[in-house]
């Protein structure tokens, strides 16, 4: 089975290259181009069909305090379906945790309170609110690492635990009124750049750092293409699936505040659709969804196919059930070409 | 010419690119005792996948009994009287064991309903030829590997099967369940039911077959009949070179061993292991599947830690209690099952090769050092010559030889003092061995401990210095190891028995 | 012999025990015939969906889309009939639900039989895909004048009578069908080639293959099969609400998952038994109507059942991890 493409030893001269090309890069990865090309199309067909609803500044501004949410638990997702599992119960954590923060925020300050005090409290909700987030991640990962529980079953009990546990402390009632220090992350903007945005921005950062520079970024990597070799290959499978879902939990504490931001209000069964959404994005985006594979780039370029579409398909005056349906189609699609593709390239060029 | 029970002519055949058979012809006649011989990798499998109607072949044409079947698929095989016994037993853990043996006769006969008493009847008489006696209504998950063969014997024999394809057979066996099942052989074969028996072992191709055809890289090389073939002819056929009979040799060694275990033990899977390593050794080990020697070495590797015992490295009393524990210690181990337990099959080159050393890769920010891992790579292509279009291009495009250099890479990249191989050559194309041989050797000379397991008794022979024997746990016997040729291995492996005054059990009695 | 106690429906039959002893002790009213017909009427729909996710799961297999399907055939279906205005027999809607969700499962089965696309994604989108269709192109209006003979249908009692207490308790017509589903498949799994190679598939699908199982056929009849049991279960929803409601069902997947996988039936594929998914549903389904009999405010349901999920599941992993690591003794 030798390779036919090279009968020569040694490496090829591009493999010294440190430099970098994006048409390299796109290259590298076909998923990348493709999905490119499909953000282009989308953006073209959509300014072409709604110039000027869609090509507005207007629209422009509200997408980009729109998808900051799902990009952000995209990127949670991304992190537990790369290790070969799934978090469902990213939105359960999400709002769990939204709902301690906002409970901080509104229950815990005096009233009459000073600016200075009640940005404390702010911050104490936010730190309980990563902390709770990180909590609930690690009992994922423990269920999953240490009891071997299958993924799906873990999140989807923790799930159910979580939401419920936002039940209880709620009474299913939702939690309004929290201070303006605070609501001015989902709505304020800074030079410009919608908060949100910012704090987007920010997680793609720390998670492409984590994913591709940091070893524990190839240890996940390893592992979800095969939890067997990569036992025999010195990682510790257990801490790697631990620091997985907790990350997982911390990033979907951040999308939960931002999400409380964005609306002023917490409840426990916020934005529940979000779930299958954020597997949408992540398998659109090339996550291999047996483990293994996934690029940060992919997951963002998926949302942004994802908010235009919807923010096109909104111009066009087009009701949520037919995104619905679109998106169903386009996930579908995508993965159907991507099983054809490759078949197509054997065909075309037999080697002998 | 007599009609033959089954002709493949001219069979072409190829995955994903890949040509796994060139022109491949091989013919069976009826009551025919017919051996393929060759090493991993030369397309053996996929000649078995093509005769049972799992694969169709791009070109060439298959006839049973004398008739040309062009759409030949699994079902149509069986009714044929095609059966084949693969290595993995295509047994369904989740399933009876009744139902492993019968349903695949019902399924021939394109039955809708399950009768439940016919299909343990039939199975109950499977299972009486070959004589034993398993609990019918019990779930296969929990048996031993030899009563799974067992089973898959057992329903190959049923459903009036012409010929039966046995692919690798006697590789989970004990001595005396390879003689049980030669006996097996033998009744079939007096009975009119012609074998194909799939089979690297030499010792078992000469005893048992009366035709060997041989393959080579995808290619049917010679088929001859056994009385016209002797050893060293195979040999050459089968890898393409003469026997190469160099030896490794180091003088005696004494003083402080690299690696010592004083009566190391595993609960239920070895005990009193009592072995010493000294620099420049290359120790070898063998003994059955199941003898405990795998198990040995995982625990030394820290994967399953040991129970009782003591392992001392230079001389110093350890705790290997996990893998990074061993790793700590300069022990490194290259695994059994190179596809499941050695490789990232779809991950790069690049990232199986540094697995093993990624924390020492890190810039003084903590990220991955880009330059550092290059050169890293690059430099164990070079050392090894692995040859690859690009380090970036996945594991999996490499030929198995090359596959096993980037493990090894892996494991010397981490700079050990004791390295543990098992089953370095497996699967390996017979250049690729004498490199890694060579590499192995060179490695010892310098001073780094070796320890080989193998089946392969030549490969010992050449590479070890000394050999030591495994069998259910212990260690039974110690060889020179240039002198450890088939007849001492017999004597020490089977003379055991007889010292002991021990009777024979299978694997699964405990 | 079987060792049935050690099976895992088994210990789900004894908590469920437990938990009706527990409850009836602390509320008399837990074992009135009321409270136990409510019981089985809130199971007659769920009841076939346990039954699909069963079928699913032991191929090896997941599917989320159920849902999605049984409203998208009932509501079209019922649609269908209003439109023709013709006084068709109750069981032509059945029918015509049925063949609605068998060309959808059947969908869901090419996709994954054919292009070998993992079954949780697929049956997400193909999910997002009908109910988006359905809203969009057939309607979003609940439809509360029925057709005549499924409104006769719905009003129909199987059983019906008053209790000493003075309340009317019975159960529908619907109820059979329910019962007739769980029978066929449980006969289909146990003594049928197509159910046995639904177990062979999921135990191990290249062998499968390699015995004469055609898998490409098995995993499209799954599929289509339990597309048609769910545009059963969507029109029985319908007689009993006495409305077709397009978005009803949407949402009870995950719950539906949990009680299957409680009832013992592995997700990895290959186990499990139409007993204990049922049983594992009568677990959840008490839960849900019976916590608040003992004083349970309604709101801890969803953290009991998620907490219940970890631990059965827990369980169950921790059993089958011991198992294997109990290999037998190679030493003599």
């Amino acid at each position: 089975m030798s390779n036919h493409a090279s009968k020569r030893r040694g490496t090829d001269s591009s493999y010294d290259d440190l430099s970098f090309s994006i048409k390299r890069w796109l290259s590298s990865d076909g998923n990348l181009t493709r999905l490119f090309v499909i953000m282009v199309l989308v953006f073209v067909t959509m300014a072409i069909l709604s110039p000027r609803t869609f090509l507005s500044l207007d629209s422009f501004s509200s997408m980009a305090f729109q998808f900051p949410v799902l990009g952000i638990l995209s990127l949670a997702m991304m992190l537990s379906m790369i290790s070969g599992g799934i978090d469902l119960s990213i939105v359960g954590i999400a709002n769990l945790t939204s709902i301690l923060a906002a409970m901080v925020m509104v229950r815990l300050i005096p009233e009459g309170a000073s600016a200075g005090t009640s940005l404390l409290y702010i911050a104490v909700g936010i730190v309980c609110a990563m902390i709770v987030g990180i909590l609930c991640g690690l009992l994922n990962g423990f269920a999953v690492a240490k009891i071997g529980i299958p993924p799906i079953l873990v999140t989807l009990g923790s799930m159910q635990m979580f939401m419920g546990l936002a039940i209880v402390i709620t009474k299913g009632q939702a939690i309004v009124g929290l201070p303006e220090q605070f609501s001015a992350i989902g709505n304020g903007s800074v030079v410009g750049i919608p908060m949100p945005l910012i704090i987007f921005i920010l997680c793609i950062g720390a998670a492409y750092l984590l994913l591709n520079r940091r070893p524990f970024g190839m240890k996940l990597q390893l592992l979800g293409s095969n939890p067997t070799a990569s036992r025999y290959g010195g990682i510790r499978n257990t801490t790697v699936l631990l620091k997985t879902y907790a990350l997982s939990g911390l990033l979907a504490s951040i999308a939960g505040l931002v999400m409380i931001a964005l609306t002023n209000s917490a409840k426990a069964d916020y934005g529940t659709s979000y779930i299958l959404q954020a597997i949408l994005v992540v398998v659109l985006g090339g996550v291999n969804p047996n483990g293994g594979f996934g690029k940060i780039a992919g997951v963002v370029m998926a949302v942004l196919t994802l908010q235009f579409l919807s923010s096109g398909l909104n111009a066009l005056h087009v009701g949520n059930f037919f995104k619905d349906f679109i998106w169903g189609i386009v996930l579908i699609l995508v993965m159907v070409i991507n099983v054809v593709s490759p078949r197509m390239k054997w065909k075309r060029k037999p080697a002998g | 010419m007599p009609k033959a029970l089954i002709e493949l002519n001219h069979i072409n055949k190829s995955f994903a690119g890949v040509h796994a058979l060139k022109d491949v012809s091989l013919r069976i006649d009826y009551g025919e005792v017919h051996c393929l011989a060759g090493e991993n990798g030369c397309g053996k499998s996929t000649l078995i996948k093509v005769m049972s109607g799992v694969h169709a072949p791009d070109h060439g044409e298959i006839r049973i009994d004398g008739e040309l079947r062009s759409q030949l698929n699994p079902i149509e095989a069986i009714n044929s009287g095609v059966q084949v016994i693969y290595q993995d037993f295509s047994i369904f853990p989740n399933l009876t064991v009744a139902e492993n043996i019968a349903l695949n006769g019902e399924l021939a006969q394109r039955k809708k309903w399950i009768n439940w008493s016919k299909m343990r009847q039939t199975a109950k008489q499977a299972l009486d030829k070959v004589g034993v006696d398993l609990d019918l209504n019990a779930k296969v998950e929990h048996l031993s590997v030899a009563d799974k063969q067992l089973i898959a014997i057992s329903r190959a024999l049923m459903h009036r099967a012409k010929l039966i394809v046995m692919d690798e057979p006697t590789t989970a066996l004990t001595q005396k369940e390879v003689r049980a099942l030669f006996r097996v052989i033998e009744g079939l074969k007096r009975d009119g039911i012609s074998i194909l028996f799939v089979s690297h072992k030499l010792e078992e191709v000469f005893e048992l077959s009366e035709r060997i055809t041989i393959m080579r890289n995808g290619k049917n090389v010679i088929s001859e009949r056994t009385d016209q073939l002797n050893r060293e002819k195979l040999v050459y056929y089968m890898t393409g070179r003469q026997i190469d009979e160099s030896y490794y040799e180091v003088e005696k060694k004494t003083g402080t061993p690299l690696l010592r275990t004083d009566n190391l033990s595993l609960k239920g899977c070895f005990e009193h292991i009592s072995l010493s390593i000294h620099p420049g050794e290359i120790v070898g080990l063998t003994g059955l599947l199941g003898s405990g020697r795998t198990e040995l070495a995982e625990s030394l590797f820290g994967l399953t830690p040991a129970t009782g015992g003591l392992i001392y490295r230079d001389g110093q009393a350890v705790n290997i209690q996990s893998v990074q524990d061993a790793e700590g210690h300069g022990i490194a181990y290259v695994p059994e099952d190179r596809l499941t337990e050695g490789l990232f099959l779809e991950q790069s080159i690049e990232r199986n090769m540094v697995v093993s050393v990624i924390d020492g890769q890190k810039d003084k920010w903590g990220m991955i050092d880009g330059k550092k891992v290059k050169s890293t790579v690059r430099s164990w292509i070079e050392k090894l010559g692995i040859v690859a279009h690009s380090p970036l291009s996945p594991v999996k495009t490499l030929s198995g030889g090359n596959q096993q250099r980037v493990v090894l890479a892996r494991w010397l990249a981490a700079n050990p003092k004791v390295l543990i191989l098992n089953g370095p050559s497996v699967g390996v194309d017979i250049g690729s061995k004498e490199d890694i041989h060579q590499v192995i050797r060179d490695l010892a000379r310098q001073g780094l401990g070796v320890l080989m397991i193998s089946d392969d008794l030549p490969e010992l022979r050449q590479n070890c210095n000394r050999v030591l024997v495994m069998k259910r746990g212990r260690i039974i016997g110690e060889s020179e190891g240039k002198s450890f040729t088939q007849e001492v291995w017999s004597q020490l492996h089977d003379g055991h028995d007889e010292e002991a005054g021990l009777a024979e059990n299978r694997g699964s009695t405990a | 012999m079987r060792k049935w106690t050690k099976t895992s429906e088994f210990y789900v039959a004894i908590i469920i025990l437990v938990l009706f002893v527990a409850i009836g002790s602390q509320n008399g009213a837990f074992f009135s015939s009321a409270n136990m017909f409510d019981l089985i009427r809130s199971s007659i729909v769920p009841g076939i969906f346990v039954i699909c996710t069963m079928m699913v799961i032991i191929s090896g297999g997941i599917d989320v889309s159920f849902p999605a399907i049984a409203t998208f055939s009932m509501f079209s279906a019922t649609k269908i009939i209003l439109m023709l205005d013709l006084d068709l027999p109750v069981f032509v809607a059945f029918l015509l639900a049925g063949i609605i969700g068998l060309g959808l499962g059947l969908i869901n089965g090419l996709l994954i039989a054919y292009f070998k696309l993992p079954t949780l994604i697929v049956t997400l989108g193909t999910s997002s895909m009908f109910s988006g269709f359905l809203l969009t192109f057939v309607g979003s209006r609940q439809i509360s004048n029925l057709p005549p003979a499924l409104e006769q249908f719905g009003k129909t009692p199987f059983i019906k009578f008053t209790t000493d207490a003075g309340i009317t308790v019975g159960l529908p017509m619907s109820v059979l069908i329910t019962a007739a589903v769980i029978v066929i498949v449980a006969i289909m799994m146990k003594y049928t080639m197509i159910g046995r190679g639904i177990y062979a598939l999921g135990g191990d699908p290249v062998s499968a293959e390699r015995i004469g199982f055609n898998t490409k056929f098995l995993q499209c009849f799954v599929y289509g099969f339990v597309g048609f049991l769910a545009g059963i279960a969507g029109m029985i929803q319908t007689t009993m609400m006495r409305s077709s409601n397009p978005v009803d069902l949407l949402g009870t997947e995950l719950l539906i998952i949990a009680a299957v996988v409680l009832g013992g039936v592995r997700i990895t594929g290959g186990h499990g038994t139409v007993i204990g998914a049922l049983l594992g549903l009568l677990l959840i389904v008490t839960i849900q109507n019976s916590l608040i009999l003992v004083g349970i405010p309604s709101y801890w349901q969803r953290f009991v059942i998620g907490a219940l999920i970890l631990v059965g599941t827990g369980v169950a992993a921790y059993q089958i991890k011991r198992s294997s690591s109990k290999r037998s003794s190679i030493l003599t």
